[in-house]
């Protein structure tokens, strides 16, 4: 059934907490991802993996699959080779990544083979049939091991080394000085854990190939659609007006859903070989071994201090895994991201940061889960090492936090290693923090239990992002600029379409492009729809994903209804028979100038546009705008934990969490909230459950949701939200973008926390995920 | 193998593999594509149907042909006389969800729990619903939009309260 709201227009609707028009059809249950469509004719295919994380293939016999009934074709590198797609690029270009196993197999369930059967059922029985003889290797699991290059995992490079890359930002030899002359100087090696996004629709992909018009369809589970198509087209030699990519539905993303997998590959090859659409879904345990990991990061963390407590240099020296491809999702220019936002919300004077990045036998990926291109390891090492070094002052970490902040008439900022903050008032979002929260009283509070005996321990992260990438003089992906794009069609009856080149996966895009719209236009955002996904109808854009619809695509959508506004004043003058300089907009309509009754809506100008345009303009009333962003955002905020540790079962409860959060305006204060909840449950998650694990064999340990836990609804705390608004200077209507910052803050506040219940026992640090039993090993080994 | 199921009140006769899951029937037979799958371990509760009116079980546990001689309710039988259910209102209101995946099977364990609790706490919410993964929503949303709905339900058809508010944050 349709539903319609029955509320009264909302012209003003910038900052009300509409309800979200994509919500009818969700809870109706007639929502269409990618397994929902079925096309006639369409075959099924189902990926052959590897039992083993390094080996040799010596032999693959396809015989037995083949003669399976139902079974089309069975494809191997070798096939894919014949049509050059044995190799593709990887997410920056640097690499090149596999699609079936060429040779040797580098990482445990890597694909080896498709099936391609009359049905799902026949395609997954018959890949039990692919008959795969191996000659197992040593493989490399750690890449610390890497680092030795005693094996090999790339041979097919032209560098014999595990080694990939190093990256460094900053002042080395000024930052080394300021640490050695330092009061105090802490150190610290953290590690964020390799986890993974896992959203609950896996991936997948349908490919159409339609041999009498040579058009090729994709339905994609794609954050990026516009990104895959010109990826498809360059690897494929397809001309990009013969490909189309459509991105259904999307049950989540969080990153998992930008990069290219090998069985979106397959089908594609498939269906053109075969002239009929072919459909890909993944099983969970494909998904969680197989496609975009992320973080994996170890980390050496440095701050130099006075005695008095003001910090003097950072530095931070990382070894990254990358597993076997180099394809981790970070702009071209930035191997390791916007990991330079290390030095967070504090006024270092120096800083220094550099990073080596090795292959290993393990699932390639480094995407960037519910995170802008490696801020939420920055984040974690930054608001981690803040807490180490208040312990090693024995001072109150908020009071150092308080003493170190860069100060709001400092802004715009420029930090030691290159970024440009726009705005922010961190004192005044921590003193909320704060004061909300009762601190002193639970300060207090923790004394008591101390004496007592008893573990409470309260945690801050008073984080900074980076998001909304990015300028295209610094941001690209394979040489495509990060600018987004928004193309708004009005309708005679003043009711409109708006289409971006961004695709949402929950987000709430529906809504909130249309609050952006009818607050700019004057309209009613209930009739103004929202298409984003197709590829043949939407401007080109660079997707959603590292929170940059709102700081990106949504300043287009602001600046292309400003556009459209620009036009409608000429139809305003000449419907209300004056002079354009006399008109002004003003109370979300047209106005002359000191005669308040002489106005005309946007309504009745967009009807004129089609029935009565003015003689000099052409009629229609619609814009395209492609935004460059001038800087990056800088959402920020105060986070604050409080959790008491079973000291017998290591078990940690999280008894309160307040999340301040700063992402400048706020177009849909329900939907952020929904964000900040999500994100906080993802950075919980990361905090006390999630880890992909191998054992020193290079088994995958995290297989599938028994293995690798969400959090339910019993575990998950509950959340306290609020807010502060600092603009962002340089956006349209000064939104910096939200979706990551829980995800971001929150891993920080609850280790903190922890090891503050702990810190009585000396224990300094434990790495994520502090599940009760590490929590309980570094307890006893304390008392012993 | 020949079954007969009760869907949403309409009933259907069809021959299936012994091993076609419940889930598989219900989305690729009868084009129920609101029962999801998001695992291969019936670990988190996307395909939740009402089996019977009376129990909430996954789909993706139940064998179609285990299916046969009884009643199925899905997400798409919610809607009644035009109207959405108190609960599919109520998520709504609420923002109970962002993607939408795991919503049909959020929706049927809340009505079974509703049906045995009409008044359930905070707790008895999240426990009835711990068996369904949530990646958005922190579940916050989800435990209110329950609250919102049982609120509507108990009370007499005339009384029954306006959703409340948004909370602002």
């Amino acid at each position: 059934m349709a539903i319609t709201e029955p509320a009264a227009p909302l012209t003003h609707s910038m900052g009300h907490s509409m309800k979200r028009k994509e919500d009818p059809k969700l809870i109706q249950g007639r929502g269409r991802y990618i397994d929902d469509i079925v096309l006639p004719h369409m075959l099924y295919l189902a990926l052959v993996h590897s039992p083993y994380p390094h080996a040799k293939i010596v032999k693959i016999d396809k015989t037995a699959a083949l003669a399976m009934p139902g079974v089309k074709a069975v494809l191997t590198a070798d096939d894919l080779a014949g049509a050059g797609l044995a190799w593709i690029p990887t997410f920056h270009g640097y690499d090149k990544q596999m699609v079936l196993a060429v040779g040797k197999v580098l990482y445990q369930y890597q694909e080896v083979a498709g099936v391609i059967a009359t049905s799902r059922e026949a395609a997954n029985d018959a890949a039990e049939l692919v008959e795969v003889e191996y000659e197992p290797l040593e493989p490399v699991v750690n890449p610390f091991d890497a680092k030795e290059d005693k094996t090999l995992v790339r041979e097919d490079r032209e560098n014999k080394t595990n080694h990939i890359y190093h990256w460094e930002v900053g002042k080395r030899a000024e930052t080394d000085a300021a640490l050695a002359a330092s009061d105090v100087h802490m150190k610290e090696r953290l590690w964020f854990q390799r986890c993974h996004p896992a959203p609950l629709e896996p991936c997948g992909a349908i490919a159409d190939m339609n041999t009498a018009s040579g058009r090729l369809t994709i339905y994609l589970t794609s954050q990026a659609p516009h990104a895959h198509r010109t990826v498809v087209s360059l690897v494929t030699g397809i001309p990009e007006d013969k490909i189309h990519i459509i991105s259904p539905d999307i049950g989540g993303g969080f990153g998992n859903k930008v990069p290219v997998y090998p069985g979106y590959v397959v089908a594609t090859v498939a269906s053109v070989v075969l002239g009929v659409p072919v459909k890909w879904i993944e099983t969970r345990t494909e998904n969680l071994t197989t496609t975009g990991f992320a973080r994996d990061y170890h980390m050496d963390v440095e701050i130099g201090a006075t005695k008095a407590g003001k910090v003097t240099a950072l530095k931070v020296t990382t070894v990254a895994d990358h597993g076997a491809f180099d394809a981790a999702a970070d702009p071209t220019k930035y191997p390791a991201g916007l990991f330079g936002i290390c030095t967070g919300s504090y006024d270092f004077p120096i800083a220094f940061t550099e990073l080596d990045a090795y292959f290993t036998n393990k699932a390639p990926g480094g995407v960037a889960y519910r995170c802008s291109f490696r801020v939420t390891e920055a984040s974690y090492a930054i608001e981690r090492g803040m807490d180490l070094l208040a312990g090693r002052l024995g001072m109150d970490p908020a009071e150092l936090r308080m003493l170190n902040f860069i100060k709001k008439e400092q802004f715009p900022y420029p930090s030691p290693l290159g970024f440009v903050y726009d705005s922010g008032d961190y004192h005044m979002t921590l003193q909320k923090a704060l004061d909300r929260i009762g601190y002193d009283d639970l300060r207090k509070e923790q004394a008591q239990k101390r004496e007592r005996g008893e573990l409470m321990g309260i945690g801050i992260s008073t984080f900074t992002e980076v998001v909304g990438a990015g300028p295209s003089k610094h941001f690209d992906i394979m040489g495509i600029k990060m600018f987004d794009s928004a193309e708004i069609r009005i309708h005679p009856t003043g009711s409109g379409i708006v289409r971006a080149g961004t695709r949402h996966q929950g987000q709430g895009h529906e809504t909130t492009w249309a609050q952006i719209v009818a607050e700019e236009l004057g309209l009613d955002p209930q009739n103004i729809m929202v298409e984003e996904g197709d590829t043949d109808t939407a401007p080109y854009g660079l997707g959603t994903y590292a929170s940059r619809s709102t700081p990106v695509a949504g300043a287009a959508i602001a600046m292309a209804a400003r556009r459209i506004r620009d036009k409608a004043k000429k139809i305003a003058a000449h419907v209300l028979e004056a002079a354009e300089a006399d008109v002004d907009w003003i109370d979300y309509k047209f106005q002359v100038k000191g005669v308040p009754g002489k106005s005309v809506t946007m309504k009745e100008i967009a009807f004129a546009a089609y029935t009565n345009p003015a003689p000099d303009s052409e009629p229609g009333l619609e814009a395209t705008y492609y935004y460059d962003p001038p800087n990056l955002t800088f959402p920020y905020g105060s986070y604050i934990a409080v959790v008491d540790v079973d000291r017998d079962t290591g078990e940690t409860k999280v008894r309160r969490f307040l999340a301040i959060d700063d992402c400048g305006t706020i177009i849909n204060p329900m939907i952020v909230e929904g964000q900040i909840h999500g994100g906080l449950t993802e950075g919980f998650a990361i905090a006390f459950m999630q880890e992909i694990a191998f054992d020193s064999a290079g088994n995958h340990l995290n297989t599938n949701f028994t293995d690798y836990l969400v959090p339910t609804s019993l575990e998950t705390p509950h959340w306290e939200t609020g807010s502060t608004v600092t603009p962002s200077p340089h956006h349209p209507i000064g939104a910096k973008g939200v979706g990551e910052s829980p995800n971001v803050g929150s891993p920080a506040a609850f280790v903190n926390a922890v090891m503050d219940a702990l810190s009585p026992l000396g224990i300094k640090n434990i790495d994520m995920p502090l599940t009760r039993e590490k929590v309980w090993r570094a307890i006893r080994e304390a008392r012993a | 193998m020949k079954i007969s199921v009760t869907v949403n009140g309409t009933p259907y006769e069809r021959d299936v593999e012994p091993r076609t899951l419940l889930a598989y029937f219900l989305r690729e037979d009868l084009g129920l594509t609101g029962t999801h799958v998001g695992c291969d371990s019936s670990s988190c509760g996307v395909c939740v149907v009402m089996l019977d009116g009376e129990k909430a079980v996954k789909s993706c546990t139940m064998f179609a042909v285990q299916a046969d001689g009884h009643n199925i309710t899905t997400v798409e039988g919610l809607v009644q006389g035009g109207k959405l259910h108190p609960l599919q209102q109520a998520f709504w209101d609420q923002h109970g969800l962002q993607c939408g995946y795991c919503t049909p099977g959020m929706l049927m364990t809340s009505l079974v729990l509703l049906q045995n609790q009409p008044q359930p706490s905070e707790h008895e919410i999240r426990d009835a619903i711990s068996g369904n993964l949530c990646r958005c929503t922190g579940y916050q949303n989800i435990v209110k939009a329950v609250q919102q709905a049982a609120a509507e339900m108990s009370a007499p058809p005339a009384a029954a309260p306006e959703p409340e508010p948004v909370p602002v944050a």
